[in-house]
């Protein structure tokens, strides 16, 4: 990847899958609407859905995506971008909820057993996503793997195929927006969640006095910052989300949780 | 049940005001404080860490438990302010002592002399502190309307 630009011509044939997934996602709430016993898919979710696709889109594809081939700072931006706020906008977005009412019933029901496997289960897990996610990044950022990524075309899409997987599974499985087989209660996910905090909190300072090899002190300085208080932004809109459904759930005189 | 959360609705967004204040404050707009100072130790970048994350969930999750304080007509503003100060003041002392002195993380003030800072910063927490025990102990005397 390195030293190809790639070129405008380049670049728009790989923003096809991206749009490819804006409109499928537009032809999917379209198509279910026409079900007369279900409700109108809200709008707001195909603006959410669109601008999430948006952001994982800017981050590998373009003039941002190229600059932080070299430049620490717009790779901080970028992984922002990616691993963070793409994830929440398109968890928002109820992506499951959406495919679960557009397919048909016996393919509803089959994805729903797929849903409740151990596999999506232990994958799904607090406590594993939140390694998947945070312990991802010490690996990126304090082994070879941060060279080996700008060297290698395979590495470079694994590692922020990777960066986005485990954020969007970090989300999901700290608020629920999305049916969830196995839910874990607000506390336990509130300690998950001060801990990978934590551990991003840590890993952004911590890169900061020694950043991965070839980044200079400058980039580094501020790469840095922008991952610890862009991290901060967004999981401030997560811890939001989480006490928001807490607090609804807690309503005195309702036995029934206000979330589904 | 009222009681206990009022002190820790307060508690928990007093830690998280501080840290608030400390940042936006020390951090942002005087500039006193460093980011990241080369003398930290690697056990005073954790705590840092998971103060940092605890304050900053603290903030909003006190914020809500106010909010169903209200909700339920449990709020009782002496005891909730007693809180918040025996919270802020606990943090900043813990700050002031521990993470800056002993850990290292950064000074207050990146000066000569350093110690009216450091004399200002930790006094003041025990002030809060002490009048957040104050406010309690009122609250707890007076039998507040916590239940009203």
């Amino acid at each position: 990847m390195h030293e190809t630009h790639g070129g405008l011509l380049f670049d728009l044939m790989l923003a096809i899958p991206f749009l490819l997934i804006i409109l499928l996602y537009i032809g999917a709430g379209l198509v279910s609407n026409r079900s007369p016993h279900l409700q109108k898919w809200p709008y707001w979710r195909y603006v959410l859905w669109s601008i999430g696709v948006l952001c994982a889109g800017i981050a590998v594809i373009g003039p941002l995506a190229d600059q932080a081939r070299i430049d620490f700072r717009a790779h901080m931006v970028g992984h922002l971008l990616l691993g963070m706020l793409a994830p929440l906008l398109l968890v928002l977005a109820a992506p499951m909820t959406l495919l679960l009412r557009t397919l048909p019933v016996s393919a509803a029901k089959k994805m729903t057993l797929l849903l409740r496997s151990s596999y999506v289960r232990v994958i799904s897990h607090p406590v594993t996503t939140s390694i998947l996610n945070i312990g991802g990044l010490w690996v990126l950022y304090t082994t070879d793997l941060y060279h080996m990524m700008h060297n290698s075309l395979g590495v470079h899409v694994l590692v922020h195929l990777h960066v986005f997987l485990a954020g969007y599974l970090f989300t999901m499985s700290m608020i629920y927006i999305d049916p969830v087989a196995h839910r874990y209660s607000y506390l336990y996910r509130s300690i998950v969640f001060i801990f990978a905090l934590a551990g991003h909190g840590i890993l952004s300072k911590y890169l900061y006095a020694s950043p991965p090899e070839g980044v200079s002190v400058n980039q580094a300085e501020t790469g840095s910052m922008i991952m610890y208080y862009g991290g901060d932004a967004i999981d401030a809109v997560l811890i939001f989300i989480l006490c928001l459904q807490w607090y609804q759930s807690a309503q005195p005189n309702k036995r029934l949780a206000a979330h589904p | 049940m009222g009681e206990k959360r009022n002190l820790w609705s307060g508690v928990l967004f007093g830690i998280g005001l501080a840290a608030f204040i400390d940042e936006t404050i020390f951090h942002q707009l005087l500039r006193w404080h460093h980011f990241y100072d080369k003398s930290t130790t690697d056990i005073g970048l954790i705590s840092d860490g998971f103060f940092h994350a605890f304050s900053w969930f603290a903030t909003i999750g006190g914020l809500f438990l106010f909010a169903d304080l209200k909700r339920r007509n449990r709020l009782s503003l002496i005891r909730w302010w007693g809180g918040v100060l025996l919270g802020a003041g606990s943090f900043q002392l813990y700050d002031g002592i521990i993470q800056h002195k002993l850990m290292g993380l950064h000074q207050i003030r990146y000066v000569e002399n350093v110690i009216p800072y450091d004399l200002v910063w930790n006094l003041s927490a025990v002030v809060m502190i002490a009048t957040g025990l104050f406010l309690l102990k009122r609250a707890s005397k007076k039998g507040e309307p916590s239940h009203a």
